[in-house]
């Protein structure tokens, strides 16, 4: 991958991370490094952990044990250069508020909180919604809008914030076609220009097209690692417990994959 | 009862001095709760806003219990509010503290904490009634509300706390939407989320006291959650949702204290919460966007859009059968045989469209022509209810008569630009049949009413 001299500093990496809900670890000694940049799945079954390896990255879950760096520092450092998109799911969509309000919230961490937005903030904002097809909706009640133009805003305030590092809960959960193709071109819009996006992922059929690397994870560590090498039907296989013949199929399809081709 | 004349004279602050106080004093205080019940409602904490306002009366009999055997006044109002504020700060803790375990649900331990403060208030009062003192201290006006006998001081005190939180809601006004609307993501970008939420709580907590004495501790909820809920009727923005819950919030403090005043028999707390309710109801029917007269007017409206679209495709359909042209009479009787109509229905249906000039009566009886402007209508339903068959039938593979029942059911909420694309997949796949103003139908789709 790269050699001694250059070691590259991963944008995220986890060790020996443990957490755990009441009695009931939901996360296992999970020890893990991303690369530097890239589109970066995590991969697993229902109930696996998924969700709360990205809350406890950003310290909205307490952790049990276990150390986290970002770009090789603690968030707090950072916090400027991490950028989060929660489950659609997590929020009323009945708030008072326009599109543009919504994707505001990710202009304030860099203007300053306590004061209204400049000129150049919100045309920063309307350039976000612009860049995930939403120009025309700016205006329109987050209410009113479908629930891919809904997963559209949270991506366009996340990408407000302007981070290196994104996390990404879900972004493709009950989305229409349309929006999927969008969230994939931003996707690969941040990716090329140097950023990382960590995303949960749970269609192992799009999985390989989408992303270079992948996290095998339940409740521990599977596998982890470049798309071509991690994603194997074995790994699936500890990953999800059986099933076989249907992760066999996943796997084939991944294979005739053109993205599949690790990226330069 | 109440005295119109009395009443107006409150209202326009002519009903002396202490009535003056007592008005602006429950004003100030509706604006306070108005605007903070407006972040509480959207925090999703309403309840425990109650809670805090119910977990007020033991802090407040102890503090007048403590004051008695210290020797103290114990009707100084600080002192009796300040033993509320504390108790109340004790119950939304002891709520968290039982929700934190995970063991109790949060909504059981609120309703546990309201009662066991209540309850606790109530034991302690009975105690304050048998002292020599009590009876006459007053205690039982915190309960339900009296704002007749409110001090210059205390309305003072009131003003201040609205000022106080109307800078602080413009302050803090981006984080507080933030962390209303996303949690996770405010914490994620860094705000300090628990510092905020404790301003928020505070600021409730200091609104739940404050209106023990104009409104009591059982309805100071009602003026946090009312105005704030017939604001979000009103708009989709939070500012000016937060403007208006001020407003009402303020107008229902004003006018249920002017009325209070005009008759002194009817508690102050009570008539302001009617007040609230009686804008909340108007704001109900009425809104433009969620109001319930709104929704039955569009309703109306695509009803009547609807069944115009039916009977015009129905007419249009009966002068095809009939071999006659767009200009021709048809029986109203055969289109409402097609489309199973009572008369009724008919009658209401065909005289809306004459009186929106798409019908005209032609000579003989129940006889009725399209005028041009219907024509032209007509022609464009039938229009889109054939193309739509035709591409389900010949791109889509549908069966003639399920084709039918399928742009029956979708071609009055068809999208212009789905509209748009079906032409011009007709235009490419048959460019004859696209020229025509309006296709024949989809040979065994039946048409209209099974007539086949």
């Amino acid at each position: 991958m790269s050699t001694p001299a250059s070691l590259p500093v991963p944008a995220l990496s986890v060790r020996h991370l443990t957490v755990a809900y009441r009695d009931a670890p939901v996360l296992w000694e999970v020890s893990w490094a991303t690369p530097p940049s890239g589109l970066v799945a995590v991969i697993g079954p229902n109930g696996a952990g998924k969700s709360t390896l990205i809350k406890a990255c950003l310290d909205l879950v307490p952790r049990i044990s276990g150390e986290v760096r970002i770009f090789g520092q603690p968030l707090a450092a950072v916090r400027r250069r991490v950028g989060y998109l929660p489950q659609r799911a997590s929020v009323d969509w009945d708030f008072p508020a326009t599109a543009l309000d919504v994707v505001a919230m990710g202009c304030y961490p860099r203007a300053g909180w306590l004061r209204p937005l400049g000129r150049r903030e919100r045309e920063a904002a309307r350039a976000a919604l612009a860049e995930v097809g939403l120009a025309d909706f700016a205006e329109r009640q987050i209410g009113q809008l479908s629930g891919g133009q809904q997963q559209r805003v949270f991506l366009a305030r996340a990408l407000a914030l302007k981070a290196d590092l994104y996390f990404m809960d879900e972004p493709f959960a009950g989305v229409d076609a349309a929006t999927e193709k969008a969230i994939v071109a931003v996707l690969r819009r941040l990716a090329d220009s140097g950023r990382t996006v960590i995303v949960v992922h749970h269609d192992l059929a799009t999985a390989p097209h989408y992303f270079d690397h992948v996290l095998l994870l339940n409740l521990r560590a599977i596998a982890s690692g470049p798309m071509r090498q991690a994603f194997t039907p074995e790994n699936l296989a500890l990953a999800y417990g059986g099933r076989l013949s249907l992760l066999d199929q996943a796997v084939a399809a991944a294979a005739g994959a053109p993205g599949a081709a690790p990226r330069a | 009862m109440v005295a119109a004349d009395d009443f107006l004279a409150a209202l326009g602050l002519g009903l002396g001095h202490n009535a003056t106080v007592v008005v602006l004093g429950c004003a100030a205080f509706g604006l306070a709760a108005g605007l903070v019940g407006c972040f509480v409602l959207l925090r999703g904490r309403a309840l425990i806003a109650d809670v805090a306002a119910h977990a007020t009366l033991p802090g407040v009999a102890a503090a007048f219990i403590g004051a008695t055997l210290a020797g103290a006044d114990p009707r100084n109002l600080w002192l009796l509010m300040a033993g509320g504020a504390a108790s109340a700060a004790l119950g939304t803790l002891a709520v968290r503290a039982a929700t934190a375990t995970g063991r109790v649900r949060d909504d059981a331990a609120m309703a546990l904490v309201l009662s066991a403060g209540f309850g606790l208030g109530v034991v302690l009062m009975s105690v304050v009634q048998s002292r020599p003192t009590g009876g006459q201290a007053g205690l039982a006006h915190f309960i339900l509300g009296q704002a007749a006998g409110m001090a210059e001081a205390e309305a003072r005190a009131l003003g201040m706390l609205a000022a106080g939180a109307v800078a602080m809601v413009l302050l803090l006004f981006n984080p507080l939407r933030t962390l209303c609307f996303d949690e996770a993501f405010a914490a994620a970008t860094g705000l300090p989320v628990r510092l905020l939420d404790l301003a928020l709580m505070a600021l409730m907590l200091l609104v739940a006291v404050a209106g023990l004495r104009a409104v009591g501790l059982i309805l100071v909820v009602a003026l946090m959650v009312i105005p704030a809920v017939t604001a979000r009727l009103v708009t989709d923005r939070l500012g000016v949702m937060a403007a208006l819950a001020s407003l009402f919030g303020a107008v229902s403090g004003w006018v249920g204290a002017a009325l209070s005043a005009a008759a002194p028999g009817l508690p102050t707390g009570a008539v302001v919460t009617l007040v609230a309710c009686a804008l909340f109801v108007a704001a109900l029917l009425l809104s433009p966007g969620r109001g319930v007269l709104a929704a039955l007017l569009r309703h109306a409206r695509l009803s009547w859009r609807i069944a115009r679209d039916h009977f015009l495709r129905g007419a249009w359909e009966e002068l095809e059968r009939q071999r006659l042209g767009p200009d021709g009479a048809f029986a109203a009787a055969a289109v409402a045989e097609a489309w199973g109509w009572g008369p009724a229905r008919l009658a209401l249906v065909t005289c809306a469209a004459r009186a929106a000039g798409l019908l005209t009566a032609a000579g003989e009886p129940g006889f009725l022509r399209l005028t041009e402007e219907g024509t032209a209508l007509a022609r464009g339903v039938v229009r889109r209810h054939r193309v739509w068959e035709i591409y389900l039938t010949r791109a889509g593979g549908v069966r003639a008569f399920a084709a039918h029942r399928g742009a029956d059911l979708i071609e009055h909420t068809l999208p212009p630009e789905v509209e748009a694309e079906v032409e011009a997949w007709l235009a490419a796949a048959d460019p004859a049949l696209a020229r025509e103003p309006v296709p024949p139908p989809v040979e065994g789709s039946l048409g209209h009413g099974a007539r086949a």
